[in-house]
């Protein structure tokens, strides 16, 4: 990793188990990060309204679930939406699209990999937790292939290994890492060696 | 696959040779949509598929259908059609007459859940509901009000969820997997292609509804076809937007008073 490389984005995302450890590594994260942070969360609707509310109560950095055209901030948290998949325009703003599931799956972790591949080439971050499903895995290859950084959960923590798993099998992933040195490798992004 | 200066290459075939303009959706996901259709149809890449687009106009048609998304469910957020039920149409019903649009209607299960709606409210008599939607193919199926059966059930709850209190079932005839809905509700109905980014207001409205249709253009197409709502619309008219989507960026902010949690908004100035 080129040390004068500056991180743009990071884009976390999780399945099943993939919300435990979001909600672990939240409290951990220093307060104001250089860069922003991209949430995509597999989940039911039931628990849709309430999703925001949760993750903004384990840290003081600006945690806002994504409308719309919002416009993509540096030291802020967002969270895609249950039922639209998440896309980030070379303008930085967000597009949502509420097109067919792709791995099942929507928001898929694919679609906004790629799409954050595209727009922040070597300047992203792609973090792939716990889930039971292969969503992620060509996502985090888009990812390495316009140079940023991919980085799999440790499978043997994770509720569900199979999501960490295939990334690794699959991806020339730079970094395998339990939660608690997930929050040690975000917080030393952007920092002077 | 497809890069960026090729997806400006198909978009300009496009609107030199068929007139449509696609230059103003929003670019990561029309992106992602071209570059799926050239997998589902097996193109070798960039070059046969803007020959295809370029040569074959039968092609052009389901390239339309399947760029544009059609994604829609009846009741879909049954919170929102619950503030239909509660607060818009009571405001409606002294009308002498009610006219509603569906702009980008595709399928057309929110039309025959509004019909269903006034039908209910007992204003479906006097009341008109204009669907319009680019995608031909999509119109025809909202024209014939013809849906799965396996899809009711979760209509019906999404009915039931919305406040109604009636037998869903009432409202269609089930047949081989498929269920029509009733005549009486759509004898309400106009279908017409309509295409937001070309097409002009052809009327006066009392709700427009245009849901999760905006999420798909830029922000300088979303403020035009906002101008064409707010001249579509009548004093004290209704706007009704997916539940992701917001006037915040709008110039037309300050004329249109939001309701409630819900993405609907009152024109008032």
């Amino acid at each position: 990793m080129a040390e004068s490389r500056l991180t743009k984005a990071i884009v976390i995302g999780g399945s099943a188990g993939g919300l435990d450890v979001v909600l672990k590594l939240l409290p951990a994260l220093e307060p104001t990060p250089s860069f922003t942070i991209i949430i995509v969360l597999h989940r039911k609707n039931s628990i849709d309204s309430t999703l925001e509310e949760l993750l903004a109560s384990r840290t003081t950095i600006r945690v806002k679930e994504v409308e719309d055209k919002d416009v993509v901030k540096p030291g802020t948290i967002y969270l895609a939406p249950a039922n639209y998949h998440l896309l980030i325009e070379r303008d930085l703003t967000f597009s949502l699209d509420d097109s067919e599931k792709v791995n099942y799956s929507r928001p898929s972790l694919d679609v906004t990999f790629e799409s954050a591949a595209d727009v922040y080439g070597d300047a992203l971050v792609g973090i792939v937790l716990s889930g039971a499903n292969a969503d992620g895995t060509n996502g985090l290859l888009a990812v390495k292939k316009a140079g940023g950084i991919a980085v799999a959960q440790e499978p043997a923590g994770a509720q569900s290994a199979f999501m960490p798993q295939q990334a690794i099998a699959r991806v020339p992933v730079d970094f395998v890492l339990d939660v608690p040195e997930l929050s040690i490798f975000i917080n030393a992004l952007n920092k002077p060696v | 696959m497809i890069e960026e200066a090729q997806v400006d290459i198909i978009l300009n075939d496009l609107y030199e040779l068929y007139g449509y303009d696609f230059t103003n959706y929003s670019r990561a996901s029309l992106k992602r949509r071209l570059i799926r259709l050239c997998l589902l149809d097996k193109f070798a890449g960039f070059a046969e598929f803007r020959d295809r687009i370029r040569d074959d106009a039968d092609y052009l048609k389901r390239f339309v259908e399947e760029i544009t998304v059609t994604v829609t469910e009846m009741f879909r957020d049954p919170l929102f059609y619950k503030c239909l039920r509660t607060d818009v149409l009571p405001s409606l019903a002294a009308k002498p007459f009610i006219r509603i649009w569906h702009a980008g209607c595709s399928t057309g299960e929110e039309v025959y859940s509004m019909a269903v709606l006034l039908k209910e409210a007992r204003l479906l008599h006097k009341s008109l509901l204009y669907a319009t939607d680019l995608n031909p193919a999509a119109l025809d199926k909202a024209r014939k009000g013809i849906f799965p059966l396996a899809q009711m059930k979760q209509y019906s709850e999404n009915y039931i969820e919305s406040g109604g209190v009636h037998d869903f079932s009432a409202h269609y005839t089930a047949q081989y997997g498929q269920v029509k809905f009733s005549e009486s509700l759509s004898e309400k109905m106009i279908f017409s292609i309509h295409n937001l980014v070309s097409d002009r207001s052809f009327n006066e409205f009392d709700l427009i509804l245009c849901r999760n249709v905006l999420i798909y253009f830029d922000k300088p197409l979303q403020d035009r076809v906002l101008n064409l709502f707010d001249e579509s619309l009548g004093q004290l008219g209704y706007l009704a937007l997916g539940s992701k989507e917001t006037l915040k960026f709008s110039l037309l902010k300050s004329t249109f008073k939001q309701l409630d949690k819900e993405k609907i908004w009152r024109k008032v100035g």
